[in-house]
């Protein structure tokens, strides 16, 4: 049983707090960046909601996923905990990467989750081989990469893909097209009218779906998943959607227009999805308030730990470079240790 | 002649290495219409780094091409257009992507010249910013110029003033062999003297002094070359520091580090990637084959401990290094 599934009304319920934590989340990432708490550069994830929990909600949790620069939501929609994700964020050793990593690179491999990746397209090769394990020993699992449109421009993305079709490996390439890679509109990097029409050049099933409906995500992974665990190879879904916000943080935005966000926005997945819900009679609106709150009282919670949580000691820098310590790394560890103070990268 | 005599001769503005950058492409594309530049985003947008800005607006989008986010296509691309009579210039924006199109730079870019018995020319010009500082973690802060320094058949530059920035991206251009320009992240704003004239260029292979000084040379380069001078300040007076920026890493300017090491006899090595295998190690070679004997103490170096560049500013700060390294090793040999 999956975590989650929108079959149940538990799971349809479960699948409305994770798009709203996702967007909470993502909500305060952009706010404690603007202010300087975190480091670096955050990517978010709001608007694309749908994609991330309906993808999840059809896999298994012990499925593996790769993600991308713009990972946040795909780690939360898969159950990682807000708590360890804000750490990371802030740079903090309770972190999931010990504050090593930062947005870009939050991972629980125990959870399935193989890595957000700052190298744009890098996550379908890793799946294709998290399929290959699963292949050879005869698992009950399937590998998913979330890759962007942007990505399957990426010559690695198509060697990727042509090795699981040809292998009948079970995976599932999840696009998420939101119109855009970075600055450049998806129509002046594919010649291709939809991106799903790539899966031919595999012949494999191609399907685009509306990435703002989480049922119509949810349905169509279910389908691929199936089909990856009797055997019969790889999908590749595309589910169209749309980034609300920069491309990072601070982006001006000088290539779409106002209007353009307005209307994604009328079509808001969380909205249409609560709606639903309503009309279904699963969920009344005070309900719903309640259950914004109670999200709003995590995020506000992984915040607080992350603020409260202790930045690494510089000497940290020097583990986790091997699973046996190496003397060129090491000799910096011990300096720090004996004689204190910042080595500056000098090398005695 | 030192770098800032060098530019007393010019007629100079100042301007921070962003704008340097910038100018010298937009010299450079006015002077020659089979100049063009590649990249992700670099047209309307302006480019990720704020690079290539307005270059855009003037010379249009055949000029100024955004590219989809395909580094082996493009840089391979660019290696086809260069063999066949036009003269890109790559904006690969951050340095780690190399990874991602070495299989053209290693085994096409540098090689078809040599392989085809020379008769072809690669004038092909790969702009790429590293370095860490900015909390970008491990995959957008690498430090690779020593990749390609190593490897034969490709030329580097990494400049560490807005003059040399300016000078080297138009060498670089004007070079029909292929030159990567590794430009360091946490200098773009850095403002220095940079001169107007057109026709001004740093040659390749040519380094430069910085400042003057009797006691130790300081070879450093990118960031570091700032740094250092700052620390050549600090301790004036009590160490008199010479600084030298190598500017062009391959080729090497050997003979302008060991004449100044057969004055001090004393060297540290200052340079960004990381400390096994990296630049260091090659220009502490060349120094002590012509100088060795003019050596009063062992050569010091400075670089990034063995790691990749971590995310948490406390960890990133730890193993970057810095003026404070330069000057331990000073301290440590003078
Ligand atoms: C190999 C590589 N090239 C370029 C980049 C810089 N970059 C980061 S995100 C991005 C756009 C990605 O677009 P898309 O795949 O559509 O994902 P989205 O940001 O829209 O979610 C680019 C070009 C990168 N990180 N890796
Ligand atoms: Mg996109």
């Amino acid at each position: 049983m999956a975590n989650y599934t929108l079959d149940t009304e538990d799971g349809r319920l479960e699948a409305l707090r994770r798009m709203l934590t996702i967007r909470e989340f993502d909500t305060k990432a952009g706010e404690y960046f603007a202010d300087g708490e975190i480091p670096g550069f955050v990517h978010l994830y709001i608007g694309e909601e749908a994609v991330g929990v309906g993808t999840c909600a059809a896999l298994e949790p012990d499925d593996y996923i790769t993600s991308t620069h713009r990972g946040h939501g795909h780690c939360i929609a898969k159950g990682l905990d807000t708590k360890l994700m804000m750490a990371e964020l802030f740079g903090k050793r309770s972190g999931y990467c010990n504050g090593k990593g930062g947005s870009m690179h939050i991972a629980d491999v125990d959870a399935g989750m193989l890595g957000a990746n700052g190298i744009v397209g890098a996550g379908p090769p890793l799946a294709t081989g998290a399929a290959l394990s699963i292949d050879y020993q005869d698992r009950d699992q399937v590998a998913l990469a979330f890759l962007g449109d942007g990505a399957v421009a990426q010559g690695q993305v198509h060697e990727a893909v042509n090795m699981a079709s040809t292998w009948n490996l079970p995976a599932v390439f999840l696009v998420e097209n939101n119109k855009y890679g970075e600055a450049t509109p998806v129509e002046k990097q594919h010649n291709v009218k939809q991106l799903s029409d790539t899966a031919q050049a595999y012949d494999i099933p191609g399907v685009t779906v509306d990435g703002m409906d989480v049922t119509a995500v949810t349905e169509a992974v279910e389908e691929a998943r199936k089909r990856a665990r009797a055997g019969d190879g790889p999908t590749m879904i595309e589910a169209e959607t749309y980034r609300y916000n920069g491309h990072y943080e601070g982006d001006e935005q000088n290539y779409r227009d106002e209007e353009e966000v307005a209307q994604w926005k009328e079509r808001d997945a969380i909205e249409s999805f609560k709606e639903r819900l309503i009309d279904r009679g699963e969920l009344t609106e005070a309900e719903f308030e309640e259950l914004q709150a109670e999200v709003e009282d995590e995020i506000a919670d992984a915040v607080e730990y992350a603020q409260n949580s202790d930045l690494p000691e510089p000497e940290e820098a020097y583990e986790d470079m091997f699973s046996e310590p190496v003397p060129e790394v090491e000799q910096f560890a011990s300096r720090l240790r004996t004689d204190g103070g910042s080595s500056g990268g000098d090398s005695r | 002649m030192t770098a800032q005599a060098e530019l007393e001769r010019e007629e100079t503005e100042t301007m921070t290495v962003r704008e340097a950058i910038r100018e010298a492409l937009r010299e450079e594309l006015a002077r020659d219409e089979d100049v063009y530049i590649m990249g992700e985003d670099v047209g309307a947008f302006g480019g990720v780094l704020e690079v290539t800005g307005d270059l855009y607006e003037e010379f249009g989008e055949e000029r100024v091409r955004d590219t989809p986010i395909a580094e082996a296509g493009y840089v391979g691309a660019a290696t086809g257009a260069a063999a066949t009579g036009t003269r890109p210039v790559i904006e690969l924006m951050f340095s780690d992507f190399i990874g991602v199109s070495m299989e053209q730079i290693m085994n096409q870019m540098a090689k078809m010249r040599y392989m085809f018995g020379g008769k072809t020319e690669i004038p092909v010009t790969v702009r790429a910013t590293e370095g860490g500082g900015m909390g970008a973690a491990s995959q957008h802060s690498g430090t690779v110029h020593a990749w390609i320094s190593h490897f034969p058949g490709l030329k580097a530059v990494a400049p560490g003033t807005a003059a040399a920035a300016k000078g080297l991206t138009k060498a670089a251009i004007r070079s029909n062999d292929p030159v990567f320009v590794f430009e360091n992240k946490m200098i773009y704003e850095q403002q220095g003297d940079v001169p107007t004239d057109e026709d001004y260029i740093v040659p390749i292979g040519e380094a430069a002094v910085e400042r003057e000084g009797e006691d130790v040379t300081v070879v450093a380069t990118q960031r570091l070359v700032g740094e250092s001078l700052d620390v050549a300040d600090r301790l004036a007076g009590d160490v008199s520091v010479e600084v030298i920026d190598p500017r062009s890493l391959y080729p090497l300017d050997t003979e302008t580090i060991a004449e100044s090491l057969r004055k001090t006899g004393r060297m540290v090595v200052a340079d960004e990637t990381p400390l096994s295998y990296g630049t260091h190690a090659e220009i502490i070679t060349r120094a002590q084959e012509e100088a060795f004997f003019s050596l009063d103490a062992p050569i010091q170096r400075v670089g990034t401990p063995d790691t990749h560049m971590p995310f948490s500013t406390p960890l990133e700060q730890e193993v970057l290094p810095d003026g404070e390294g330069v000057e331990n090793a000073i301290r440590r040999i003078t």
